[in-house]
C-alpha cells in the first residue's frame, strides 16, 4: 500500500521524555497532563484513522495563560507541537508524532460573553461549532458555518482548517464569520486580533491564522458573528434523468438571480445507499437528486421556490417533492446528512474534498465515473453544487490491500483532475497529512517557498503541527 | 523589472489608477510601477458567480461587465476619489489591495471575504499564486487575505479572483425620522437582530441628512435601513421590520432611485467630499460603540460625525487643520478599541501623523516578519506604514 510517510522521532526528544514530562508537570496541574499509555490512545489520531502515533505526551490546558507555557516551553526545548481541538480531522490534521506534545484545547469550553446588540459571541476555542447555535437561537441568533461535524467540533479547530458546510454557499465559510482570535504564539506571547469591529487594522493576520492547519499559532478564545434566524426553511427534493440536466439547472436558478441557502446534489449511488438507510422518500428511478432550500417567511419561501420550480421544469425535472412540514423537511436532510455513516455501512470508502468551478461540474463528474471504474471500483457522489465542493465516496475493502491502495490511487486521480479543471485539492478538510504530496500538484515550487516563507515567519524552527501541509521531501522541515 | 530593482537596491512605488495614492504616509521610492498596464478580464463565466480580472482593470469595466448579466461584487466599493479631491478611476487590483469595502459589509462581507484568489509579483521578482477561482479552498496558507489591504506593501498585485453575485433585484430604504446617535446605534442593532436581512443600515445628523438625501426631510436626523431583494420579499420584510422599530417614529420610504443616491453618497462619503483638506477619519468600532467614539471626540474638538455600518464606521471631520490623531486614538481605545483611519489630510500632516492605526508591539513585529518574508528587501512602497506600532507610553 501507498503509505504516507511519517518524520522519523527525533531520537534526542525521545530520550528527553521523562525530564521534558516533569517539565510540562511544573506549568499545568496534574489533570492537565496525560502520560498513561492507556490514555495516550484516543489521542493516536483523528477522524483520518488509517494512521496512528502515540505522542510523547498529551497537555488539556484550562487557560491561555497555561497555553502559553506549554508552547513557550515546547519551541525552547525544540520539541514538535501538534494542536489539537476535537480530533474531527478527515486529513490527519492532528494526527500525532512519536516526539511531539499534543496540546488540546477541550477542556477551554466556555462560552464568555454573547453580545446580541453587536451581533457576536466570543467563546474559548474548545466551545464546539453547535453549541454557539445552541446557546443563542432562543433569542434568534446563530452561528452560521456548519461542518457535518458541528455536534462535535471545536471552535478551535474550525478556524484552524477554516471549515465550511452545507450553507456557505450563502454564509460563507468561518473566514467570513470570524471577526477576532486570542492567540498565542510559539514563544508564549499572547496577542489578541481582531475584536468586535468589522474591520481590523493593518495585514489580516486572522485571515491568515484562519485555515492554516495549527502551523502559525494556538488559538485559544474567538469572537464570532452572529447571524439572526431567518423565520422559516424548506427544503425541495429535485429528481432528474441526467447529471448534466441536473448541472444546468442549477446554472439557471442561480443565473436567475436566486440564492438559495444550499444546493445539494447526489447521484444514484449515493441516492440509493441513502435511501436504504434514511427512508428519506428519495426517488429511486433518477440519475441525479438536488436538494434547494430556501429561507424567509412563508411568503417568501412560496415565491422563491414558485421561481426554482419553473426553471427546473422547463429542464424537465423528472420528479419534485416539496416538504410541507417540519417532519417532512428533516426527513430529506436525514438522507443527505446521513450519506457518510450509511457509505460505511455497506463497504469501506475514502471521502475526497476537491473543489471546482462550477462549470466543471459535470466534466468532472463524468471523468470521476471514469477513473474509479478504471480501478476496477465504484464511487458514490455527494456534494455541495452551489460552492462546487465535490466528495466523491471511493467504494473498497479494506480488508484487501490491493483494493485500498487502487482507491487511494483513484483519489489521487481525481484530485488533480479537480485541480486540472481550474479548482483545488481541499474545499473544506485541509490538506493535513493526506494531501500533503499532491499540492506540487497544485501549486509551484515558488508558491509553496512563499507559503513556507510566511510559515517561517511565526515558527522558524517548524515545531508547530510538523509534517503537515507542504510535501516532506519538499519542505524546510523534510530537508532538514 | 521587480528583480531588477532589488538587484540595483531601488525602490518602487506601486500604483493603480492612484485614486487613493493620497492615503497613507508619502512613499519614498526611486520609481513607481502602475498596473494600469495589466488591464482586461480574463475569464468570467456568470454562472459560475466569479470574475477573475488583471490588477490594471478599471472598477467601471468590472461593474459594467457584472451589470450587463445582473451580477455585481455584493461588497459594493467604495469611491474615495471625490474626497480625496482626485479624478482619479479606480483599479480591481487598488481595491483588492485596499479592502475597500461599501455600505454592504455588514450583511455581505468585505472586499477579503470575496477576494477568491490573487497572483502577485514579491519582493523577489517571483510571480506567485495564492487561492484559485473557487468559493471554498483550504488548500495551504490563505495568502489571499494577507494582500486584501495591505496597500502594496507585500507585493505587486498582478491579478485578482472576485466572488460575484446576483444583484438585487431591487431596493427600498425606510428612512426613520430621528433618533440621535445612541438611540439610533440600538435602534439598528434591533433591526439587524430581525430576519428582515438588512442590507444597510447608516444613521446621519441633521445636517448631514440634509447633504444626503434630497426630500423634505433634509435636515433632520434620519436612520436609513435598506432592503434588497425580490420585491415580495422586501415588501414582508418591511412588514417584519417596521414593529420592531418602536412606537413613535416617522417612517418614510426611499424607492430604489432615491436608495441608490443615498447609500453611494453615504458610501463614497460625499457629505465630506467638498475639495477641501480638513482631516477626515474613519473610524471602525463595535457598532455599539461607534457613537460614544464619535462624541467623546466632538466633545472635545469642533467637527461633525456620520455613521454606516450599523454606527460601527464612524466617518469623522475635524475642522481646522490639526487631525488630533491622539485625541482620536485615545477615545477609540477607551471605548473598545477599534482601529482609525486618517484617510484625509494635508500634506505636512500627513508625513508627521500616523495614518494607519498603530499595533501593539509584538502584532507589529510579526506583520514586519511577514512584509520581510515576502519582500525581504524593502523594495514596495517604502513609507507606508499599515502596521507600525503603538509608541511606549513614557
Amino acid at each position: 500500500m501507498n503509505e504516507i510517510a511519517f518524520l522519523t522521532p527525533d531520537p534526542d526528544v525521545l530520550a528527553r521524555r521523562e525530564a521534558i514530562v516533569a517539565g510540562l508537570a511544573d506549568l499545568v496541574p496534574t489533570e492537565a497532563l496525560v502520560t498513561d499509555p492507556r490514555e495516550l490512545v484516543p489521542f493516536e489520531t483523528d477522524a483520518f484513522t488509517a494512521y496512528r502515533r502515540v505522542p510523547l505526551a498529551v497537555v488539556l490546558p484550562g487557560t491561555t495563560e497555561e497555553v502559553a507555557a506549554v508552547l513557550a516551553y515546547c519551541a525552547e526545548q525544540g520539541v514538535p507541537v501538534v494542536p489539537r481541538g476535537a480530533g474531527t480531522s478527515l486529513a490527519g490534521g492532528a494526527i500525532p508524532q512519536e516526539d511531539a506534545v499534543v496540546i488540546g484545547v477541550s477542556r477551554m469550553n466556555r462560552i464568555l460573553e454573547i453580545d446580541h446588540d453587536n451581533r457576536t459571541c466570543t467563546v474559548q476555542a474548545g466551545v464546539t461549532n453547535l453549541a454557539i447555535s445552541d446557546r443563542v437561537a432562543a433569542d434568534g441568533f446563530f452561528y452560521a458555518p456548519d461542518p457535518s461535524s458541528q455536534l462535535a467540533c471545536t471552535i478551535a479547530g474550525n478556524i484552524g482548517m477554516n471549515s465550511g458546510g452545507a450553507h456557505c454557499l450563502k454564509y460563507g465559510v468561518t473566514t467570513n464569520n470570524l471577526l477576532g482570535a486570542k492567540v498565542v504564539l510559539l514563544d508564549g506571547t499572547i496577542v489578541d486580533l481582531g475584536g468586535k469591529a468589522l474591520d481590523a487594522p493593518g495585514l489580516d493576520l486572522l485571515g491568515l491564522l484562519c485555515g492554516s492547519e495549527g502551523q502559525l499559532g494556538i488559538i485559544t478564545e474567538a469572537t464570532v458573528r452572529l447571524l439572526a434566524k431567518p423565520e422559516g426553511a424548506r427544503p425541495v427534493l429535485f429528481g432528474f434523468d441526467s447529471s448534466e440536466v441536473a448541472g444546468a439547472c442549477v446554472s439557471e436558478i442561480i443565473g436567475a438571480g436566486i440564492i438559495p441557502v444550499a444546493i445539494e446534489f447526489m447521484d444514484k449511488p449515493a441516492i440509493e445507499i441513502c435511501e436504504a438507510f434514511a427512508k428519506a422518500g428519495y426517488p429511486l428511478d433518477v440519475e441525479a437528486l438536488l436538494i434547494i432550500e430556501v429561507e424567509g417567511s412563508e411568503a417568501e419561501m412560496d415565491d422563491m421556490l414558485a421561481r426554482i420550480i419553473a426553471i427546473a421544469r422547463r429542464h424537465g425535472v423528472a420528479s419534485i417533492k416539496e416538504s410541507q412540514s417540519a417532519t417532512e423537511a428533516a426527513q430529506i436532510w436525514k438522507g443527505r446528512k446521513s450519506a457518510f455513516g450509511a457509505t460505511g455501512r455497506i463497504a469501506d470508502y475514502i471521502c475526497m474534498d476537491g473543489t471546482v468551478p462550477l462549470g466543471q461540474l459535470s466534466h468532472v463528474l463524468r471523468e470521476t465515473y471514469r477513473i474509479v471504474a478504471g480501478y476496477g471500483l465504484r464511487v458514490a457522489n455527494v456534494f455541495h453544487a452551489g460552492d462546487g465542493n465535490m466528495h466523491p465516496l471511493i467504494l473498497y475493502d479494506v480488508n484487501d490491500p490491493a483494493e485500498a491502495e487502487k482507491a487511494e490511487l483513484a483519489g489521487a486521480d481525481i484530485l488533480k483532475l479537480c485541480v486540472d479543471a481550474g479548482g483545488c485539492l481541499t474545499g473544506e478538510h485541509g490538506v493535513g497529512i493526506e494531501k500533503r504530496d499532491l499540492m506540487l500538484h497544485q501549486f509551484s515550487e515558488t508558491d509553496l517557498n512563499q507559503q513556507m516563507a510566511v510559515r517561517a515567519a511565526f515558527d522558524p524552527g517548524w515545531i508547530l503541527n510538523p509534517s503537515k501541509v507542504f510535501p516532506l521531501s519538499f519542505s524546510r522541515q523534510g530537508a532538514s | 523589472m521587480v528583480a531588477e530593482a532589488r538587484g540595483a537596491g531601488r525602490t518602487l512605488a506601486i500604483a493603480g489608477a492612484g485614486s487613493k495614492a493620497g492615503v497613507g504616509q508619502p512613499v519614498t521610492a526611486d520609481a513607481a510601477i502602475a498596473s494600469t498596464g495589466l488591464a482586461g478580464i480574463v475569464e468570467y463565466n456568470p454562472e459560475e458567480l466569479v470574475v477573475v480580472a488583471r490588477a490594471g482593470t478599471p472598477l467601471a469595466d468590472i461593474e459594467a461587465a457584472l451589470a450587463e448579466n445582473g451580477q455585481a461584487l455584493m461588497f459594493e466599493p467604495a469611491d474615495w476619489s471625490r474626497l480625496l479631491g482626485s479624478n482619479a478611476g479606480q483599479t480591481i487590483g487598488g481595491i483588492a489591495a485596499t479592502n475597500m469595502s461599501g455600505p454592504r459589509r455588514i450583511l455581505a462581507g468585505a472586499a477579503r471575504d470575496a477576494l477568491l484568489g490573487v497572483r502577485f509579483v514579491n519582493g523577489r521578482g517571483e510571480a506567485i499564486r495564492n487561492g484559485g477561482r473557487v468559493m471554498k479552498n483550504v488548500t495551504g496558507l490563505d495568502l489571499v487575505k494577507l494582500m486584501a489591504g495591505s496597500w502594496g506593501t507585500l507585493g505587486l498585485i498582478t491579478e485578482v479572483a472576485f466572488k460575484v453575485l446576483p444583484r438585487p433585484e431591487t431596493e427600498v430604504t425606510l428612512a426613520v425620522d430621528g433618533p440621535g446617535a445612541a438611540d439610533a446605534a440600538k435602534l439598528m442593532a434591533r433591526a439587524m437582530g430581525t430576519s428582515a436581512e438588512v442590507s444597510g443600515a447608516a444613521n446621519l445628523p441633521g445636517p448631514i441628512a440634509g447633504r444626503v438625501l434630497a426630500d423634505g426631510r433634509a435636515g433632520r436626523p434620519t436612520t436609513l435601513l435598506r432592503l434588497e431583494g425580490f420585491a415580495v420579499s422586501i415588501a414582508e420584510r418591511i412588514g417584519r421590520l417596521t414593529p420592531q422599530l418602536g412606537a413613535g417614529h416617522d417612517i418614510a420610504q426611499l424607492d430604489a432611485a432615491a436608495s441608490q443616491r443615498a447609500w453611494a453618497a453615504i458610501r463614497d462619503v460625499a457629505p465630506f467630499a467638498d475639495g477641501t483638506e480638513t482631516p477626515v477619519w474613519r473610524i471602525s468600532a463595535a457598532p455599539m460603540a461607534g457613537h460614544a467614539v464619535a462624541a467623546d471626540i466632538l466633545g472635545q474638538t469642533e467637527g461633525e460625525a456620520f455613521f454606516d455600518w450599523q454606527g460601527g464606521l464612524v466617518w469623522l471631520r475635524i475642522s481646522g487643520e490639526d487631525p488630533q490623531a491622539d485625541r482620536v486614538r485615545t477615545s477609540l481605545a477607551a471605548h473598545g478599541g477599534g482601529h482609525a483611519l486618517l484617510v484625509r489630510t494635508g500634506e505636512d500632516a500627513r508625513a508627521r501623523t500616523s495614518v494607519f492605526q498603530p499595533e501593539p508591539a509584538p502584532v507589529a513585529a510579526l506583520s514586519e516578519k511577514i512584509r520581510s518574508s515576502i519582500d525581504p528587501d524593502g523594495v514596495f512602497n517604502c513609507g507606508r506604514r499599515p502596521f507600525a506600532s503603538v509608541r511606549r507610553a513614557a
